[in-house]
This record gives structure tokens, C-alpha cells and sequence, in this order.
């Protein structure tokens, strides 16, 4: 408690050289909550809008289906599995059928997926009750906002679709643009044109089959359907936690040159406070104090500006990172083409986690640096302390 | 050797490297102080009173020989036991005050007692009023050392060494940075201090104006006592 006392006085009483240090570290600090918050609410809203436009509860992937590879599309189909044929009855699973198309937007051929799904579903937060069309002439297709843009399409237009029918042979049909979806998800969005399963089923021939099951929630008990592959979310999602790692840990870089800043600005008010204080420190021996009361008294001095710089980075950081959260942070038009669900506009998420975390990254490597210095002391000659040299 | 002295130095060699050979800082000393003593150390510079006072204040230790201070064998010591000693029974004032320039009069004069640990908040209040009252400074309590003077600076020395009433105060060269007045001043105040509470002072000195008040006087020279006189009153 008496260090603790001398430490708050001695720190406060430091003036000028304890706020500075202290802005440094509590800009470091709010930096790196506020970055990686924005970081986590990015891929959180990716991982959430995927999951509501694309991934359902999990998928049942054809044994031959690989996302990755699109030349194998043409083997990864089938008639849907024996023990998923209720559950896609009740509308509890979708089937989807991907097969491979070509579009010639502005007289170019552009490659593109043809994707089929029943329009009545409800699973996927995919507006497909536009594709509901009574005439049989009639094609309706979905499209994203970013397909649309990258074509020149809008929604009445047609355009001339190519594709293999299950024999391999070329077939076209126009089909009408009925609606441009607004999403983040580009998977569901680039190179992708949406139609009504039964009409894509006729189209290629493939009647009643499929390429992947969306399983939603009346079907979470379902979990293998023959030789199909169930993907739980965790996989499927894989790619956004592989993106989070690494990019964490290029943000780590960040955060040690943020962090680095504070932490030398504290270090070097240190070992200047213990190079100024010297005699300060042979009185304090004199007045009855031990090596070790010292080296806790000056680590601790150190460890306060860890402790204002939280208090101060509360102070401005919370009205800050409240606010950008409310009003997101809106990105450059060119991120859309990166193929992640970003979104124009991200919000940040700072679970408790993050702040509880940041606070202890920076209490415990301010304390840190705080000591190194004062090891010094160890070996302080209170004669030497009072005639203002070290041992 | 006399039971009731409250420091007794037996044979005391403080030698420091200097170089492949040593300096000899302290030879032969062979002193008693009793209780209630004003006696200083007196020399020239280099002549070994600080180291002297160092030893005696438990801030160093003998080469050879030893220093029994209030019972406790100085070259013994560890140094916690040393700190401890020093926080119980010893004031020190020093040359250019040493006071902690972020605290005010009060909290400089106050620190010796935190370091106690066993005052409650009343009677360490009750102390530091004492104390200041000794030396004149109640109405200086918030200010802090840069806003006194030299004379005031040493006062409120004197009250963080006594604060504690300790049996001893070490004072090395108090007055050499006051003006004649300002150092008549704090010498009246320690030798009453010193008639009220028996407290013993030795001072290390070269200045005439201290030695004039002095009831014992050791001259020191090249780290050798030259001389051991009671001064008469």
C-alpha cells in the first residue's frame, strides 16, 4: 500500500513526462482495440452473412464435388440421397445444382456458374421467390449486385446463356434478369447466375439431382447421406478462420510497432527517472528503505502509466469506438472485388475478450519494460545513490 | 568498553580499491559516542568524516574492524537489517537537503513514518504537526521544496530526520549551503532538539559555524582521529 502510495504520487507528480507517456501508450491501446474490432466485426458479418445467404446449417457435398475446381463439375452431380429426400420435400434441406455456363456481356464470353435452387425455399436468405414465373417460356434468373455492375446487366434484360447438357452438348437459352440481389457474399454474387431448379434440371438434363445439399434447421439430425460428404459450418467457414489467423498475426506486427512506441517512451522515462533520481534513491535507503521496497516503487511508478493510459484511452476510446460502431466504416468501392464477404461498409465488434485482453497486453509488457531498467538497483551502493553515481 | 554507549567503534580500516591498490578512506578509529551526545567529526575534505558518518548510518561497512551501533554490529548486517535499522532509530539531514521535490513539506517530513508501517494515520499526524512546530514550517505544510528557501529547505530536513524521535541523527555537512544566519538558526534548533529529547548528533564538518556549537569535536586527518576534545560550555 506505501508503494502504491509513493508509486501514484511520484507518477503524478512526474507531470508533463508521465502524460506524454501516457497519451502514447493510450493511443496504442485504443488503436488496437479499435483495428482489431473492426478486424473481428469484418469477419464476423462475413461468417454471418455466409452462413444466412450460402451455408445454411452445414451442406452435403456430392462425393466428387470440389468448390475449388470447376472441371469437376461436370462428374459432381446426382440424384439427391435416399435420407435427404424428405427433408428437401418439407423444404428442411435445398438442393443446389451447379454446372458450368458462359454469358457474352458487351460481345465477350465470360464464364460463369449456373446455379439451381428451388424458388419457394427458405433456408437461404437468397431472394428466390423472384425467380417464381408462371410462363414456361420465361427464365427467370437472380443475379448479385456485383454480377450485374461487372455485366452491365439490370434487372428486364435478357442475356444469351451457354451450356453443356448432361451428354456434354452445347445448348443456349435467353434468360430474364428478374431481380439483382444486394449482398456481401461473393459466392453467391460473382460469375453467378441463379435459376429455378427445375428449369436448370430441364436445361441440362439432370433431372432430380443435385451437386450439394443446404441442410437447415430441420435437418440438423441428418448428418450422413450415403457416399455424399456432410460440411459442417466449421468447414465451411474454414477459409474465413485461416484468413483470421493470418491476418492476425500481420496485425500482431502492427500492434508490437504501436505498442513498441509506448512501451520506449515508458522505457526511456525510466531509465531516465532512475539516471535523475539516483540521490533520491540513496535517501529513500537512508529513510530506511530496502533494494527491493525500491525496485517495486519504480516498477510500479512505471506500471501507473499502463494504468492512466487504460483510464485515459476509457476516457476518449470508449465515446470513439462506441460511435464507429454505430456508424461503421465505409470502404473504398474496390474492396467488393477481394471475393470475401466484406461489405461497403464494416462495423466494428469489441467483445470483452478483446478489451480485457488489450488491457492486459498492456499492463504486463508496461510492468515488464518497467522493471528491466530498475534491475539496476539491485546492485545500487547506498553511498553511491546519495553521491548520485550507480555501483 | 562502557555498557551505555549507544555507539562504540573498535579498530575500524575502511579501505576502497583505487586503481591495482587501495585507498584507505579510515585507520585505527576507535571511538565511543553515549546518549545524548553533540559531537562532530571535523577535518578537512578527504579526511574521512563522511565515510565515517556512512558507517555509523549503516549505509556502509567497515574493511576491518567494526562499528557496534545501538548493539547492532554494523559489518553483520544484512541489508535488509541495515534498512531496517536506519528506518527505526537514525535520522540523517544532509548537505543539500535531499528532499523528494514532488512532495509537499508535510509528505517529506511524513516518509519516515509510512516506512515505520505501524502508525495509524492520527498519530503520524500527530507527529509531522510536532515536527513541524520543532522547526517553524506550519505554516509551509502544502508547499513544496522548490517554493522554500535554503534555510527553510534544511529546516524541514531536520523535521523529517526527527519526525520520528530517532536515538540518532547523522548530519553531514548541514549548514554548508545556508547563509551564516540560516545556519545559526538550524544549529539553535538541533541543539534544542537535541537538550529536549536527548536525541545524539554527530555531525561530519569543516565549518566554523557548526564547530562552534559542537560539545565534542573529532578531527580527523588523512582518515585518521587526530584529536578527541569535550568542549566546555
Amino acid at each position: 500500500m506505501l508503494t502504491l502510495q509513493l508509486a501514484w504520487k511520484n507518477t503524478i507528480g512526474a507531470g508533463i513526462r508521465t502524460w506524454l507517456n501516457v497519451i502514447v501508450l493510450s493511443v496504442a491501446f485504443v488503436t488496437i482495440i479499435g483495428m482489431q474490432g473492426l478486424y473481428t466485426g469484418m469477419l464476423d458479418r462475413a461468417r454471418d452473412a455466409m452462413i444466412r445467404m450460402e451455408l445454411g446449417d452445414g451442406q452435403f457435398w456430392h462425393p466428387e464435388y470440389d468448390p475449388y475446381d470447376p472441371f469437376a463439375l461436370s462428374e459432381s452431380h446426382s440424384a439427391i440421397p435416399a435420407n435427404l429426400r424428405d427433408a428437401v420435400a418439407t423444404g428442411d434441406a435445398i438442393p443446389v445444382l451447379i454446372t458450368q455456363g458462359s454469358i457474352f456481356p458487351e460481345g465477350r464470353i465470360k464464364p460463369i456458374l449456373l446455379k439451381g435452387i428451388p424458388p419457394e425455399q427458405t433456408i437461404l436468405e437468397i431472394p428466390t421467390q423472384s425467380m417464381v414465373s408462371d410462363s414456361d417460356d420465361d427464365i427467370p434468373a437472380l443475379i448479385g449486385s456485383n454480377m450485374a455492375e461487372n455485366s452491365g446487366l439490370s434487372v428486364g434484360d435478357y442475356i444469351t446463356v451457354r451450356w453443356r447438357d448432361v451428354n456434354g452438348t452445347y445448348d443456349a437459352a435467353d434468360v430474364r434478369i428478374a431481380h439483382i440481389m444486394e449482398t456481401i457474399v461473393q459466392s453467391v454474387d460473382n460469375g453467378q447466375i441463379w435459376l429455378p431448379l427445375d428449369r436448370l434440371h430441364a436445361m441440362t438434363g439432370m433431372e432430380n439431382q443435385a451437386t450439394l445439399i443446404v441442410s437447415g434447421e430441420g435437418a440438423r439430425n441428418i448428418t450422413s447421406a450415403g457416399n455424399w460428404i456432410f460440411r459442417d459450418i466449421g468447414f465451411l467457414t474454414k477459409e474465413i478462420d485461416e484468413i483470421q489467423e493470418m491476418s492476425d498475426s500481420s496485425l500482431s506486427i502492427m500492434y508490437f510497432f504501436l505498442l513498441g512506441m509506448g512501451l520506449l517512451a515508458v522505457f526511456d522515462t525510466q531509465v531516465l527517472s532512475l539516471w535523475r533520481r539516483r540521490k533520491e534513491m540513496g535517501t529513500m535507503m537512508a529513510l530506511g528503505m530496502t533494494r527491493g521496497m525500491l525496485i517495486r516503487l519504480f516498477t510500479l511508478e512505471g506500471a501507473m502509466h499502463a494504468i492512466l493510459a487504460i483510464l485515459a484511452g476509457a476516457v476518449y476510446g470508449i465515446p470513439l469506438l462506441t460511435w464507429f460502431a454505430n456508424t461503421g466504416f465505409t470502404m473504398p468501392e474496390y474492396v467488393e472485388d477481394y471475393g470475401m464477404a466484406l461489405g461497403r461498409t464494416m462495423y466494428p465488434t469489441y467483445g470483452l475478450q478483446l478489451v480485457i485482453g488489450t488491457v492486459i497486453l498492456v499492463f504486463i509488457t508496461v510492468t515488464i519494460v518497467s522493471y528491466l531498467p530498475t534491475r539496476k538497483i539491485a546492485k545500487l551502493e547506498p553511498t553511491d545513490a546519495l553521491r548520485g553515481k550507480f555501483s | 568498553m562502557r555498557n551505555s554507549a549507544l555507539i562504540t567503534i573498535e579498530d575500524l580500516l575502511k579501505s576502497y580499491p583505487m586503481g591495482k591498490g587501495e585507498f584507505i578512506a579510515l585507520r585505527d578509529i576507535n571511538l565511543q559516542f553515549e546518549k545524548g551526545e553533540f559531537a562532530g567529526l571535523i577535518g578537512p575534505s578527504g579526511s574521512g568524516k563522511t565515510t565515517m558518518l556512512n558507517i555509523i548510518g549503516s549505509l556502509d561497512k567497515p574493511t576491518q574492524g567494526d562499528a557496534t551501533v545501538l548493539d547492532k554490529r554494523i559489518s553483520r548486517l544484512s541489508h535488509k537489517e541495515a534498512a531496517a535499522l536506519r528506518n527505526h532509530h537514525m535520522g540523517f539531514i544532509f548537505q543539500t537537503y535531499n528532499l523528494l521535490p514532488v512532495y509537499t513539506v508535510y509528505e517529506n517530513v511524513k516518509l519516515p513514518l509510512l516506512l515505520l508501517k505501524h502508525l495509524s494515520q492520527k498519530e503520524m499526524d500527530g507527529m509531522v504537526k510536532d515536527a513541524l512546530e520543532w522547526v517553524g514550517l506550519t505554516d509551509k505544510i502544502d508547499s513544496k521544496p522548490a517554493q522554500l528557501s535554503g534555510g527553510e529547505c534544511q529546516r524541514v530536513a531536520v523535521a523529517r530526520a526527527m519526525v520520528k524521535r530517532p536515538k540518532l541523527v547523522l548530519a553531514d555537512e548541514p549548514t554548508a549551503n545556508l547563509d551564516a544566519k540560516n545556519a545559526h538558526n538550524i544549529l539553535q534548533m538541533m541543539e534544542r532538539l537535541n537538550d529536549e529529547l536527548e536525541t545524539t548528533f554527530i555531525f561530519a564538518t569543516h565549518d566554523e559555524k557548526v564547530i562552534k556549537y559542537l560539545r565534542r569535536q573529532i578531527s580527523l586527518e588523512d582518515g585518521r582521529v587526530v584529536a578527541d576534545d569535550i568542549v566546555q560550555a
